[in-house]
Order: structure tokens, then sequence, then C-alpha cells
């Protein structure tokens, strides 16, 4: 599904991404883990076309298609979906008209008829149970004095609204609270799908007990320095990242 | 983030009609044939002469935050009529078809066959009414509701008293210009106690070319009642800056209430910034009663240079006043614009919000002053003024006055300016939706406390003038 060979990119003339090679196929759960500061926020937003960065070199394709060709807002499209590590407010905008333009945009694109508000609500109601969110939430401005974990809910509910074929959730489980984790969980896990590729970023490998990956990848100093199974995630609990050869203090910052 | 390709400003159409104009230039003749065009009685031209002597001796206001050349009067037409088969249309039927398909073309429909629902529509092209919609349903509640050179003639007592009562011929400059050559406009009565049936509503479109437009709009509603006022404004696409020098007045006597909204589309000028409107509107309500109630809600996205403060004279005891404004300016647009809030009476009450957004490389100033004078017990006020900024080539502005002369006098005061942000853009495109969709979003989201002050129908046609109006700021 996606395939991304030798990605390097910059931001104010820093490079940040230094070769990024992964490979992930359709119904497969990628994690990757790392370091603060590695890159790995630069690699979900770079996937979903912020132009902040610039990619120097290398080249991604969603299913063949050469993804960097595409606007963000094409991409997103044509499936990719980012769940934002800092979501940001729009004061003003309430959540369900925000939603209902973002899943009407998408029906638009797919040639369906556009969800009348009436359709809309009854819908976003049922998602925003399903990661236990006050439906009062769709009245209020998007993300607008919502709490972190407030917040993380927001964006899985987003994902739940939309579908992507490819859904990159930046740290979705972090700051969350033990029931938050679990809702957020389930969420993700309703996500997967045969048809559906999922790339998270965290931190911590207890998520990885309720969202079980396929396979993890350690992201350091703009490099995949390892890969390996479920196992590995377990082993960077116990071990850090210092045997991995990173530097001590990079090892720590990640603790 | 790439240029977006704009959209150009969709009323920009010129209206082809055979039409009588005045050779420019103004003196005491221009006037003496304008009031007897329209068969005005003696009071009106002696009150317009008066006006005209005032205006002789004063000069363009410079105070305000906007830079344009001096306009030369004598080079303006200060009459523009379209030419009529009778005298005056009776009725609808009579007014020249390709008027009706130009208001048909603006979305106002005058025919009979297709009014607006609940909404009575004055419709003024150049310095004319050319009809009013629901006359007689109007008539049955006693509501007048008729062009004002209609009036004139028709109520001279009513015209004579509240004529100026509020903007004084000799106000300030553009006023002085108004009183002395308007020519058209709306009046409205509503008498006591009722509530005005319909919502009440006036088009205004220039048309002709180098000629000015000067509408005057008196609103009175008498004790106890209520109207619901709107009015509408377009003008063709042409190089040459027109001006627009309107006057409007409100008086509300006892318990009565005016609710008056504007949208305001006169062209603004291309993207270069080559000619549009200069809109220069002094508009005025008096809460003349005890618990009367003046809200004015605009929309302002049109003309290359807007200066205008409907305010509030707070007279009666325990009247309010209200605010709402959006004011958009993009590419070379200047707007000053704001509100005078004056409290005369005890318990008045008065509340401003202001929502300025600044595109291109425009100009937008809020302007406001809330005084309290010493009758002015327990009186108090709440101001919020807003600016959000798209793009970092634009200017926003605020000159907030405050005058208290009574110690018991409460003023509240809020002010934010902010950025339609990168991230705010990126999350929108993220989740498939179109940058020009995202920032119409974005700035709506903005106005809403403004947007719902207006009647239904136009808040909606507000949403959409805003995202016109933004078209090719994404760049
Ligand atoms: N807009 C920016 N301007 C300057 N530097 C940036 C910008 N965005 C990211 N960086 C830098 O790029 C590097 C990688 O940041 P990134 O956010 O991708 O890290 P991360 O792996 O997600 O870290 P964390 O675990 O703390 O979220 C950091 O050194 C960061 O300071
Ligand atoms: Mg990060």
């Amino acid at each position: 599904m996606l395939s991304i060979k030798n990605l390097h990119a910059s931001v104010e003339g820093k490079e940040i991404l230094k070769g990024i090679n992964l490979e992930i196929k359709a119904g497969e759960v990628h994690a990757i883990m790392g370091p603060n500061g590695s890159g790995k926020s630069t690699l979900s937003q770079v996937l979903a076309g912020n132009e902040a960065f610039e990619v120097t070199e290398g080249e991604v394709t969603l299913n063949g298609e050469n993804l960097l060709d595409l606007e963000t807002e094409e991409r997103a499209r044509e499936g990719i979906f980012l769940a934002f590590q800092y979501p940001v407010e729009i004061p003003g905008v309430s959540n369900l008209q925000f939603l209902r333009t973002a899943v009407n945009a998408m029906r638009t694109h797919r040639g369906e008829p556009e969800m009348n508000a009436a359709e809309f609500m009854k819908l976003a109601k049922e998602v925003s149970k399903q990661v236990d969110l006050d439906p009062a939430f769709l009245k209020r401005g998007v993300n607008e004095g919502f709490s972190g974990g407030e917040k993380k809910r927001n964006e899985i509910m987003q994902a739940l609204l939309l579908q992507p074929k490819l859904a990159i959730l930046d740290e979705t489980d972090s700051g969350l609270d033990i029931d938050a984790l679990k809702v957020v969980s389930d969420g993700v896990n309703a996500l997967r799908a045969k048809d559906r590729a999922i790339l998270m970023v965290t931190h911590y490998q207890r998520l990885l007990n309720h969202i079980v990956p396929d396979y993890v990848h350690v992201l350091a100093g703009g490099r995949i320095i390892k890969s390996g199974g479920r196992e590995l995630a377990l082993e960077l609990e116990e071990r850090g990242y210092g045997w991995l050869g990173i530097k001590e203090d990079e090892a720590a910052a990640a603790n | 983030m790439k240029e977006l390709i704009k959209r150009e400003y969709e009323h920009g159409f010129v209206t082809e009609i055979e039409t009588d104009t005045f050779e420019p230039g103004l003196n005491e003749d221009v006037i003496r044939r304008l009031s007897e065009i329209k068969q005005e009685p003696e009071f009106m031209l002696e009150w317009r002469l008066k006006a005209y002597r005032r205006w002789l001796e004063m000069d363009d206001p410079t105070w305000a935050h906007v830079d344009y050349p001096r306009v030369d009067y004598n080079a303006i037409s200060y009459y523009s009529a379209p030419k009529k088969k009778e005298d005056m249309p009776q009725s609808l039927d009579d007014v020249d078809p390709e008027l009706l398909r130009t208001y048909e073309k603006l979305g106002i429909p005058l025919h009979e066959r297709e009014k607006l629902a609940g909404v009575a529509v004055d419709a003024v092209f150049d310095s004319v009414s050319i009809g009013t919609t629901f006359k007689e349903q109007l008539a049955e509640a006693g509501v007048i509701f008729c062009p004002i050179s209609e009036a004139v003639q028709k109520y001279p007592e009513l015209v004579e008293k509240y004529l100026g009562s509020v903007v004084p011929a000799g106000d300030n400059f553009f006023a002085a210009l108004n009183s002395a050559v308007f020519s058209d406009g709306s009046f409205v009565y509503i008498p006591k106690g009722v509530r005005c049936p319909l919502e009440l509503s006036t088009y205004f479109r220039i048309n002709a070319a180098n000629t000015g437009q000067f509408e005057r709009t008196l609103i009175v509603a008498d004790a106890g009642s209520y109207v619901s006022y709107l009015e509408g404004c377009t003008a063709p696409m042409r190089d040459e800056n027109q001006l627009h020098a309107a006057v409007v007045e409100l008086v509300a006597l006892d318990d009565a209430q005016i609710k008056y909204s504007t949208v305001q589309n006169w062209y603004p000028g291309d993207e270069h910034g080559k000619g549009g409107i200069y809109n220069f509107v002094t508009k005025r309500g008096a809460c003349q009663g005890r618990n009367s109630k003046i809200s004015w809600t605009q929309v302002e996205t049109g003309s290359a240079v807007t200066w205008k403060y409907p305010s509030c004279i707070l007279k009666g005891d325990n009247s309010v006043g209200e605010f709402y404004s959006v004011a958009l300016t993009h590419n070379y647009q200047q707007a000053d614009t704001g509100t005078k809030m004056i409290h005369l009476g005890k318990n008045t009450t008065s509340t401003i919000i202001s929502k300025g957004i600044s595109a291109g490389r425009s100009s937008n100033a809020y302007r406001g002053l809330v005084k309290f004078q010493p009758g002015a017990e327990n009186a108090r006020n709440f101001t919020q003024c807003d600016s959000l900024l798209i793009g970092d080539r634009c200017g926003a502005h605020t000159f907030p006055y405050i005058e208290s002369r009574n110690k018991s006098a409460i003023v509240e005061h809020e002010a934010t300016t902010s950025k339609v942000s990168d991230e705010q853009m990126f999350l929108c495109r993220q989740r498939g939706i179109d940058p020009e969709q995202a920032v119409s979003m974005i700035v709506n989201g903005f106005c809403k406390e403004v947007f719902k002050e207006l009647p239904m129908e136009f808040a909606v046609e507000a949403g959409k003038l805003l995202e016109v109006s933004l078209e090719g700021s994404v760049g």
C-alpha cells in the first residue's frame, strides 16, 4: 500500500529525515518508536503533505501512485489520515460543521452525494459514542477548550468518520488516562481492516498491549535503525535505546 | 500554498438602459432642478439649499485611517434615472423589463409572481426607486414603506418633522452633501403598537457611470412598534471610483425597536486597487423614547474605501443600542468603520461586537466612541473588538475612545487579534477540505456572533458573500 524509499526531508534548511525506507501493506499495523526529536512527527507530517517541510530526496507511493506530487487535500482524499500529536483549535467553527465539511469533501471526491445535516448528525452521534465523547462536543468549536485527552479522542472520532486507507496516528496515546487509553485503543482496533493500514507513533509499549502491531520500527536520528516484530517493543521497554547505539542523552530524553 | 484563481465580482455587469442624466457639476441650479423633477414642496428645496450652503463652507474629513485622492465634486453627475414611458411607474408592471431582469440577476425578485417570501422589497436604481413589493399588505397594517421621494409628497408633515432630526444637515461634510442632493431612498413609518408584519428591505444599485449615489433613508418607529429592515447594495465594475454618500436616520419612540441590517457589497475595485466605490456613509439612530432599542448589524465586504459609523444616541431611559459588525477588506480595500454610542439617559446599555477581517494588502480599522453624559446614571457598555488577519501584508487597527462624565457608568472592553494560521489550514486540508473553503469556514466561525444577529435568509447570504470576497486570498 505505502512504499517509502530513501526519503529525505528538511525544515528551515535543517535535514531531519535522512533516508527513510519503509513498506506497509494493506491490513498491517506498524508502530514507530524512537527518542524525542528523532523525526517521528516529521515523517507523519511529510506523508500528509505539510508544506513546512521540504522533501529533498526519495519517493513515496500510495498504491503505486506518487504521493509527493499531490496537494495535502488530494492526499487526504486518496485516503491518508493524520491524527495530530498536537491538534489545533479553530474557534467558532463547530466540530459538527467541520466534520461534515470534511466527510462531504471525501464523498464528493468519490462521486457520492453529500450528506445533509440530519443524516450527518445521526452518524456523528453514533461515532462520538464509540470514542466516549459526549455528543455535546459536536456543537463546540473544533478542539476549542478540549482537554488533552478529549482532543485525542476527537482525532480518533475523525478517523472513524473518514474511514481512511492509511491512518497515521502520532502519539494518540500520550496524555490519556487508563480508561481513555482503552477507549482510544478500541477505536483504533475498530479501524483495523484488511484494506487499511495503520502507522502509529508511540513512546509506550503499553499501547501495544491493546493494539498489537505486526511490525515495530525504531526511528533515531532521521533513520530507521531497527525493525522487528512486537517483541522489539518489549525489549525497548526493558533496555531503553542505549543498546541500539544511540547516544546516551538522546536515550535519556526518550524516557 | 499555490495561488488560486480569482473569481470576478459577480455583480459587475452594466445594464444597458436609457437614462436621463444631469451634466456633471454641482451648484444651486442643479439642486433646484433636482427638487423640481421630484415635485418637492417648498420646504424641501429650502432645506436642500441650506445644506448646500453649509457644505460649501466645509472640508473633506481627513482624520480617518484611509487614503484616497480627493474627489472632484464637479466631475460627478447628481442625478440619473431610467427613462420611463410614463411619468412614474404605477405598478411593477410598468417597470422596464430590463430593470426587472437586472434585479433578478442580483437575486432580488421584484415581480409579483416570484416575490421573496416574507420580505417586502424596495429597489433603488441609481437615483430613483423603481418599485416596492407587498404594498397592500403593509398598508393594511398601517405601515408606510415607500421611496422617500414619494413620502416627501404624500407625508410632508412626517418628513418635515423627522428629516434631519437625527443627522442634522450640517452634521458632517458628507451628510451636508447628501442633504443637498439626495435623490431617493426609503421611508418607513410604523404606527403605534404595530409589529411590522414583514421584513422590509431595500436594494441599492449604482448603474450609471460618473454618477454619485446619495440615498437617504428615514425610519420612524412610533411607540411600542417593531420593525426589521435590511439593505443590500451592489454596483457594476468600473475603472473609475464612484461616490456613494448616504444618510440613514432612525427614530425609535417609547418601547419601540428597530433592527437595521446591512449587507454591503459595492464593487470593491480590482485586485490592483483600480476602481471601486467610495462609501462615505452617515448612519445614526436616536433612541428617543424610554425602553427603546436600536440594533445595527452590518456585513461590509465591498467598496474601495469605507467610512461609516452607525451610531446610537441613547436618550430615553433604559434604552438599548447595539452594533454588530463584520468588515472584510481584501486586495487594496480600506475600511475605517465602527460606531458611536452616546449615553444620555439613565440605565442605558450598549453592546459593540466588531469583527474585522483583513486579507491581501488591505487596511481595516475599527473606530469607536463610547460616551457617557452626566445624566447617564448606571449606564453600561460592553465592547468586543476582534481582528483576524489573513496573510502578512494587511493591516488591522483599533481606535477605541471612551469619554465618561458619569462615575456610575461601567465599561468593559475586550480586544483580540488573531491570524488564520498555517496549522489551522493544514488541519482542514488534511481532512480533505479545499483551501478556499477552509479559509471561508474559519472566517465564518470568527464572525458567528455577528451572523446570528442577521435575519435568517440573509445570514446564509452573508456567509456566501464572505466566501466570494475572500477568493484569491489564499496564496
Ligand atoms: N517547524 C520546525 N522548525 C524547526 N525545527 C523543527 C520544526 N519541526 C520539527 N523540527 C525539528 O525537527 C526535529 C524532529 O522533530 P519531530 O517533531 O519530528 O520529533 P519527534 O520524533 O516527533 O519527537 P517527539 O517524540 O518529541 O514528538 C526536532 O529537532 C525538531 O526541533
Ligand atoms: Mg512527535
